[in-house]
This record gives C-alpha cells, sequence and structure tokens, in this order.
C-alpha cells in the first residue's frame, strides 16, 4: 500500500513539474487559438540545456534553468518568426522547429542522446540535502512555488495593455488589427512566451529526474492538450483567468495521476501515448458528437 | 483631411479572375465631411474603404490622411486616424473578452501597449457613462462577455469602440445591413448621434438609398470601380431616389438597379 501511496505522491510531483508545460500549451492553444508542435521539441530542448550546463558545465542548476527558458523562448521566436513573418501555418512551423530542435538538442548534449545527473547538484539535491524531505516532497514543494509564481505571472501579464491585445489577437485578429495592434508581433511573443515555460518546465523535470534525454518531450504536446481538456472538465465552471491557469495544472496533476494508476493495474508504458492520445480525441470529438445528436433529437417530422 | 489620387486596385492579376477592383479614384474630404455611398455589388464602394484602412496594399495611387502619406503603411499603422464599423457584428469586437475589456482595447487604438494595468479606474467610469448614453442596458452588463450581445448591440458598441478615441476618420461599411430592420434603425440613429456630437469626418456605405440622401452633406455613386456621381450641398438635399436610380440606371448602361437597390 505504501509503495501505491509513493507512486502516488510521485505522480503529482510530476503533475505539477509538467504543468508549467501545460501552461505554456494553454497559451498557444487557448489563447492564442493555435496547436503549437514545437512543444515537444522545446521541452527537450529545456532539459537537454539544463542537463549540459550543469554536467558539462558545471552550472549553478538555478542559472541553467535560465538559460533553458531563454533557450525555449528563442525555440518560439523560430516559430513565431516562420508564421508570422513569411505566413506559414502554425501548425507547419512548429513542425518544422520541432524537427530541427532533435537534431540541435543532440548537438547539445555533444551527440549523446542522454545525459544523467546523478551526481551533479540540482535543486532539488540541494533541498533534500538540507532539510532531509523526500525527493519527491521537494520536487511538489518546488513545482507548486514555481507554478503558483508563474500563474501569478501570467495573470498579471495578461491583464496589462499589451497582454489584453495578445489575448485579443487570439480572439478576433481584424478587430485588434484595425485597433493598430500589429499582431505579427503579439504573436511572436506569445510563442515566446510559451515556449519559454515549455522549456522550463523541460529544465525542472530533467533536474527532478536527474537526466536529459532527447526524447523527454517526444508526445509533450498530447500531454499539454490532455492536461487542459481533463482541467477544463473538472474546473471549467470557474470562470476567471486565475482559475483557469489553475485548472491547467490540476488537469496536469489529474493526468499523471491517471497515468500512475493505470500503470499500477499494469498497462504497459509504452500504451500511455496512445491513451493521452484518446483522451484528447475523445475531448475534441464528443462535444461535436453532443451537437449533432441534439440536433438530430430536435428535429421531429411535421413539426411541433 | 482625406485625399485619394488615382488609387488603383486589382485583384488576382494575371489570372482569369482577374478582377478590377478600383480604377483610379480621386477624392477630397475636408474636415467634418459626411460622406454617404452607394453603388451596386462590386462596385468597389467596401474595397475603397478597406483600401483607406490599409487592409490589402494599393496598386497605385496615393492616398493622403490628415496630411501623411499612408499610402504604403500597414494597416496597424493606420489605425491611428481611423474608426471603422464593419458589415458583420462579429468582426469589430471581441466575443470572449468582456464589454468593458473591449472598450478598454479601443481606447488604447493608435497608442503604445505596455505593461501598464489593461484598464483603469477612471476608465471604467467612463465607459459606464458611455455605455448609458447608448441606452440598450449595456452599463449593467460591463463584465459580461461580448459573445454573448446580439448583432445590434455588439454593433452600437463597435460604433461607441470606434468613437471612444476621436478618429480623424470613421469608416462604415455597411454597418446596418446584417441587422434588422428595427436594430438597423437603431444603430443608425446611434450613429448620427456619435458624429454630430463628436464633428466627425465619416464615410458611410449603404444599400439604403433613403439614408444616402438623408444622411451627411455630401454623396457618391460608384460604378465598376470608378465614382460616378459625387455631389454635396444643395444639390444633394434636393436629391430624390429616383434620380439616383436614374444615374445608376445611366452608368449601368440601361440596365436596371440590382434587386437591393430596387428594394430601397
Amino acid at each position: 500500500m505504501s509503495g501505491f501511496l509513493l507512486s502516488m505522491q510521485g505522480a503529482v510531483s510530476q503533475g505539477v513539474l509538467w504543468g508549467i508545460m501545460v501552461l505554456g500549451v494553454y497559451i498557444t492553444y487557448k489563447i492564442l487559438n493555435i496547436a503549437d508542435l514545437t512543444v515537444d521539441g522545446s521541452f527537450a530542448l529545456g532539459g537537454c540545456v539544463c542537463a549540459t550546463l550543469i554536467v558539462n558545465g558545471g552550472w549553478n542548476p538555478v542559472a541553467a534553468l535560465v538559460i533553458s527558458l531563454a533557450a525555449g523562448l528563442l525555440a518560439g521566436a523560430v516559430t513565431g518568426f516562420l508564421h508570422t513573418v513569411f505566413e506559414i501555418p502554425a501548425i507547419l512551423a512548429g513542425i518544422l522547429t520541432q524537427i530541427s530542435l532533435w537534431s540541435i538538442n543532440l548537438r547539445i548534449m555533444g551527440g549523446k542522446s542522454n545525459i544523467p545527473l546523478l551526481k551533479a547538484d540540482t535543486i532539488f539535491s540541494w533541498i533534500v540535502d538540507t532539510t532531509g524531505l523526500s525527493q519527491s516532497m521537494v520536487s511538489l514543494i518546488i513545482g507548486i512555488v514555481v507554478a503558483v509564481a508563474l500563474i501569478a505571472f501570467l495573470y498579471w501579464f495578461f491583464g496589462t495593455e499589451l497582454g489584453a491585445a495578445l489575448r485579443a489577437t487570439g480572439d478576433n485578429e481584424d478587430m485588434i488589427r484595425a485597433l493598430g495592434v500589429n499582431i505579427k508581433k503579439t504573436k511572436m511573443l506569445a510563442l515566446m512566451i510559451s515556449n519559454g515555460l515549455v522549456a522550463l518546465s523541460g529544465g525542472l523535470v530533467c533536474q527532478s529526474q536527474k537526466y536529459g534525454d532527447i526524447n523527454n518531450g517526444t508526445g509533450a504536446i498530447v500531454i499539454g492538450l490532455a492536461a487542459i481538456v481533463i482541467g477544463d472538465v473538472l474546473l471549467g465552471r470557474l470562470r476567471s483567468f486565475g482559475s483557469k491557469l489553475t485548472s491547467a495544472v490540476v488537469g496536469s496533476v489529474v493526468y499523471f495521476l491517471i497515468r500512475a494508476i493505470v500503470l499500477q493495474m499494469g498497462m504497459d508504458a509504452n500504451d500511455m501515448k496512445l491513451l493521452s492520445a484518446i483522451i484528447v480525441a475523445l475531448a475534441l470529438c464528443v462535444p461535436v458528437a453532443v451537437d449533432k445528436w441534439k440536433l438530430r433529437r430536435s428535429y421531429m417530422e411535421g413539426g411541433n | 483631411m482625406l485625399k485619394l489620387t488615382g488609387v488603383q486596385k486589382t485583384f488576382n492579376k494575371g489570372t482569369i479572375n482577374e478582377k478590377k477592383a478600383l480604377n483610379g479614384i480621386d477624392l477630397q474630404l475636408k474636415e467634418g465631411d459626411f460622406v454617404t455611398i452607394i453603388g451596386g455589388n462590386g462596385a468597389g464602394k467596401s474595397t475603397m474603404l478597406n483600401m483607406i484602412a490599409g487592409v490589402y496594399p494599393i496598386d497605385a495611387g496615393k492616398i493622403i490622411l490628415d496630411g501623411e502619406d499612408v499610402s504604403r503603411s500597414p494597416e496597424h499603422k493606420r489605425a491611428k486616424f481611423l474608426g471603422r464599423v464593419f458589415q458583420d457584428p462579429m468582426k469589430g469586437t471581441a466575443a470572449t473578452m468582456e464589454i468593458q475589456e473591449n472598450l478598454a482595447l479601443a481606447y488604447r487604438r493608435g497608442q503604445k501597449r505596455g505593461l501598464r494595468w489593461g484598464i483603469t479606474k477612471a476608465e471604467r467610469q467612463r465607459y459606464y457613462e458611455e455605455l448609458k448614453m447608448l441606452g440598450l442596458g449595456l452599463e449593467d452588463r460591463m463584465t459580461s462577455k461580448v459573445g454573448l450581445l446580439s448583432g445590434g448591440q455588439r454593433q452600437a458598441l463597435t460604433l461607441l469602440m470606434a468613437s471612444l478615441q476621436k478618429p480623424k476618420l470613421l469608416l462604415l461599411d455597411e454597418h446596418t445591413a446584417a441587422l434588422d430592420p428595427k436594430t438597423a434603425a437603431k444603430v443608425l440613429e446611434l450613429t448620427e448621434e456619435i458624429i454630430s456630437e463628436h464633428r466627425l469626418t465619416a464615410m458611410m456605405v449603404t444599400h439604403n438609398m433613403k439614408d444616402a440622401i438623408r444622411l451627411g452633406n455630401r454623396l457618391i455613386m460608384m460604378h465598376e470601380g470608378r465614382i460616378i456621381y459625387n455631389v454635396g450641398g444643395e444639390e444633394k438635399q434636393k436629391l430624390k431616389v429616383e434620380d439616383l436610380l436614374e444615374k445608376f440606371g445611366q452608368a449601368s448602361g440601361g440596365e436596371f438597379a440590382n434587386d437591393r437597390m430596387m428594394l430601397a
């Protein structure tokens, strides 16, 4: 039983750390209204940069996270550049950046696909050493602190003039252009912030799992979308912007709990991506199916 | 205020779908002019407004707005001069944002948007007063999402948004065409109020010839990308719908005016 509880605790802490990535996906998917596939690449990028700097460069783990974040901003800028300046559809622009990041990540890690951080200091090992708390407890605490700080930051940012213009860009491009906003800039900014958060999350997950791996981000976008969908189902009734951001992180935690439970029940870990895709596909299909069903039911031969 | 010289625009150049939308437009507006624009479908009315707003680049000619040559500047840079209301009520407002947020976005038209808070307390008070003047009860729903409003309410809101930061030129592109007659009348009434209250320079595309004659101090008729009739002052006051139909008939080579104009 205690093994089960421990794995649940681990799932929650992973969920919170990945939840930071989900915040990034929320910005593009929910606010900007595009599915940005850069995410898979930039999540791995964050981890690879972090691992390389700590292990090969002997960097301070916090400084390494800052560089991860910056690398993510840059990756987002590349997608933004392709999308806004050269008008490549957002999905394709994201795929191009994602694919190129796979090679770039491999280069960053000096040709190795995996760098272990077993003996290196991380922000998690620091706190484990000073407080004596368990690894997953420390992950949870750090995850919550960072997530809360980021939610507060995003809440503030999207309330500013610039943030409001960004939200309006996702809602109605014609309108916000007519009001004097250069939507190339707002889209670029949104993609940068989004991928910055994703890479930061990648760096944190890398430090907590004690390795950086070029395959770490594979399917991250689907996890992000699944988490948003789950959060929406659970907390969709809350309308304030802050609670919407919170529900994205909560959705991530629930996703990782579900994952831990089905794995405990003996499901093959390799099937998890299939399950994630099914969750997202169902979430996208159900509203459409319900609408069609309602339409069919409301039709009455001969009228009412 | 506005000066168009030799403005030309051809869509899909060099293809079988080539369409000469504007064929050398010359037009000059003085401050405070209120011009109504009529013409059949495809005459270039909306295109002319879109060219002034910078939605598409022009092929030739010059557009001078308030003394500044904007012929080649992008849409978002021209926005500081222009208030715009579109035909589609959905186009002028952001549905997922609050009424007050939409107003705050419009209030900052043409200004640099930075990291100051998106809406201030003093603004809210002002928006409350302005919304009250619309007489639609929107002042009590300032935190409602715009998507919950009807087409007419959204159009009235867009109109208010366009005038919140006084524009050098107000562009109204058939802004009552998608509304039911009663709502259209109400929105038109608001339009008149706002234009006269702020003494705005305005251009209004309409299919209703009575409105075109009744409103404004100048009337323009367009046909096949050209201005074929431009009348102001007393001559315009004396115009009748029949005169316009006759003009239109002459221009289109004796053909009858299109259905929408006949119905007007």
